[in-house]
């Protein structure tokens, strides 16, 4: 345990410098664009004249140099402070707080559900390598992994939700219900059911084939073939010995698929009209609110910085060698 | 010779290939096919597919033959899907080799930039390049590559620092190359084949990339693309869902083609390191 700690602490210090790169380079990026979140505004509105649009850039502090900006948003940050939505006239901060929760229930029941079940397929498919349950197996998941997810969503939507009025097109709960407890943690599963499949499906996919392939490695290892000799049964072996040893490069995948989750997750809120997080980026994006979209990506990465540290201790739980000595990267 | 025979005794690496070139010929074949703008208004809207003769897949809601929109869909993710890949690989297995032949403070510096593009997720980073440059198909390829290069640039500093060590990286820095000259000329080619095989994988994840882009309206709006082509469809999702559906399976026969001779590759890769 304390090894663990160690661990995080170590990680943390060392996503320091690679944090201050992706706030200073998005930064830079967001320089380019051609006008600022004050000329938005003012399109916005419908225009209006020179004075205004000077007394906004003083207010906002957009009449400084870019790197004194840069400056100011990084000591602001050190407060938790990400600026002000010019979109939403609202700190962004609290917009991605209000927002994020709606992503974490998506992401979270899609990594958990393709986790479980690509797994859980993985050792069904691994259990014997080249059987024909193998062959379905991986063909399955290579089909599956090809299929883009906001056009899985699409369909899912088009079969269970217009078709079959199973479950509803879009949202994430039922509007102005006045569910609460379980009444409505149940109404938010409801509405969840076919973004999370939709999400999980090429991770699902990919988990397998992550699985097979650790599994498929570890077979041709002595100590399976010790535990053969050993005259232990077929089930045992699998469970026990093989699928075991094969689950450590599912559970560093899972850490190095944090960010594409999350990418994932803006297309297939765009689909459902879930307002979380990803939509939030394109409501940004559709504003040209640059300081709501810069704070979005530094969030983003503040949040695969956090769910690796915790795979790291997973991992760290899982493997015993794990934990002193640093597990190479 | 003897690698396309090894690529072509793998059963799906073959089947992959036949995917690829008919969809490569039916993209190269676009303006001979369907000849003009394939966005222009070409009959009665939302005729079903199936029914009309002249429009095989039937019109979309505009009038525009769904047919000819695929056709020349296939050009722009293919171009997108290989250029984007090449990029990437190009400034990965630059970056990989410079990192890994360096060492020291060049190694850290470049791989903790490494570790920067990794942490932002590759799709919000490509909204954001997009959305500040104006979609146009260069800053699409440039997006979707800015967001896939780390995967090279790790495999391929992974290979250098295996590589570096041997006898003929010593005696070319004995006979006085230049740094610069031994981890370009000699190490880096050597270091390729295995970025090479993780190539497919790119294109794949550039292609699904930029359909999801073009399906957010961030593509290229003067030309059509199978993302478009789904966003399209979705106004009418409830009458005409095949006007949805018909590109997604152009768009999955693609990635499905693309990952199977990604297998043909690896094959043909892997067997050649157990030979040698």
């Amino acid at each position: 345990m304390k090894n663990a700690l160690k661990l995080i602490g170590r990680r943390a210090i060392s996503s320091i410098p690679v944090l201050l790169i992706v706030v200073i380079g998005t930064f830079f990026l967001l320089e380019l664009a051609p006008g600022d979140a004050v000329d938005a505004y003012i399109v916005s509105i419908g225009g209006g004249d020179a004075a205004l649009t000077e007394q906004l850039r003083q207010t906002y502090g957009l009449d400084q140099s870019p790197l004194n900006r840069l400056w100011l948003y990084l000591t602001s940050l050190l407060r938790f402070d990400l600026g002000w939505s010019v979109g939403f006239n609202r700190p962004i901060i609290d917009l991605i707080l209000e927002r994020l929760p709606n992503t974490f229930y998506l992401m979270g029941s899609a990594t958990g559900l393709a986790f479980v079940l690509g797994t859980v397929l993985g050792i069904v498919a691994g259990a014997r390598i080249g059987s024909p349950r193998d062959r379905v197996l991986s063909i399955g998941s290579l089909a599956l992994y090809a299929i883009p997810n906001f056009w899985l969503g699409l369909v899912l939507s088009i079969v269970f939700a217009v078709q079959l009025r199973w479950f509803p097109t879009s949202g994430i709960e039922t509007i102005a219900s006045g569910k609460e407890g379980l009444a409505r943690f149940l109404d938010i599963a409801w509405h969840l059911v076919l973004p999370v499949s939709a999400l999980a499906m090429i991770y699902l996919a990919l988990f397998l084939r992550v699985m097979r392939a650790g599994m498929a490695e570890v077979w041709r290892q002595d100590f399976v073939r010790a535990a053969r000799a050993k005259g232990l049964s077929r089930r045992r072996i699998v469970l026990r010995h093989v699928a075991r040893n094969a689950l450590l490069p599912v559970v560093t995948m899972l850490g190095l698929q944090a960010a594409s989750i999350l990418g994932g997750s803006v297309v297939i809120e765009s689909v459902f009209a879930i307002p979380g997080f990803g939509r939030l980026a394109q409501e940004a994006v559709a504003m040209r609110d640059a300081p709501l979209l810069m704070g979005i990506i530094v969030v983003s990465a503040v949040l695969v910085v956090l769910v690796n540290m915790i795979v790291d201790l997973v991992y760290a739980f899982l493997d015993p060698r794990v934990g002193a000595s640093e597990r190479s990267s | 010779m003897s690698a396309l025979r090894r690529f072509a005794r793998s059963p799906e690496g073959v089947v992959g290939f036949v995917i690829l070139l008919t969809l490569a010929s039916v993209a190269l074949l676009a303006p001979v096919l369907f000849p003009g703008d394939p966005l222009r208004i070409a009959g009665a809207p939302l005729i079903p597919p199936f029914t009309d003769p002249s429009f095989p897949l039937g019109t979309d809601r505009l009038g525009r033959d769904v047919l000819a929109g695929l056709v020349h869909g296939a050009r722009a993710s293919l171009i997108v899907g290989i250029a984007a890949a090449l990029v990437a690989v190009l400034i990965g297995s630059i970056v990989g080799t410079l990192a890994g032949f360096a060492g020291g403070l060049i190694d850290e510096a470049l791989m903790r930039v490494v570790d920067a593009f990794q942490i932002v997720p590759g799709f919000l980073l490509a909204l954001a390049f997009v959305s500040v440059l104006q979609p146009s198909l260069p800053i699409v390829i440039l997006a979707i590559a800015l967001g896939a290069w780390t995967g090279p640039a790790r495999l391929a500093r992974a290979e250098v620092l295996s590589i570096r060590e041997r006898d003929y990286v010593a005696s070319a820095r004995i006979i006085g190359m230049h740094p610069l000259e031994i981890a370009l000329r000699e190490v880096l080619p050597n270091a390729l084949p295995p970025v090479l095989a993780l190539s497919a994988v790119i294109v794949a994840g550039a292609v699904l990339t930029e359909a999801a882009l073009s399906f957010l309206g961030l593509g290229d709006p003067n030309i059509v693309t199978w993302g478009s082509m789904i966003a399209e469809g979705r106004a009418v999702l409830r009458s005409a869902p095949y006007l949805s559906i018909i590109p997604g399976l152009a768009l999955v026969a693609t990635v499905v083609g693309t990952y199977l001779f990604g297998e043909g590759l690896t094959a043909m890769l892997s067997r050649r390191e157990q030979h040698s």
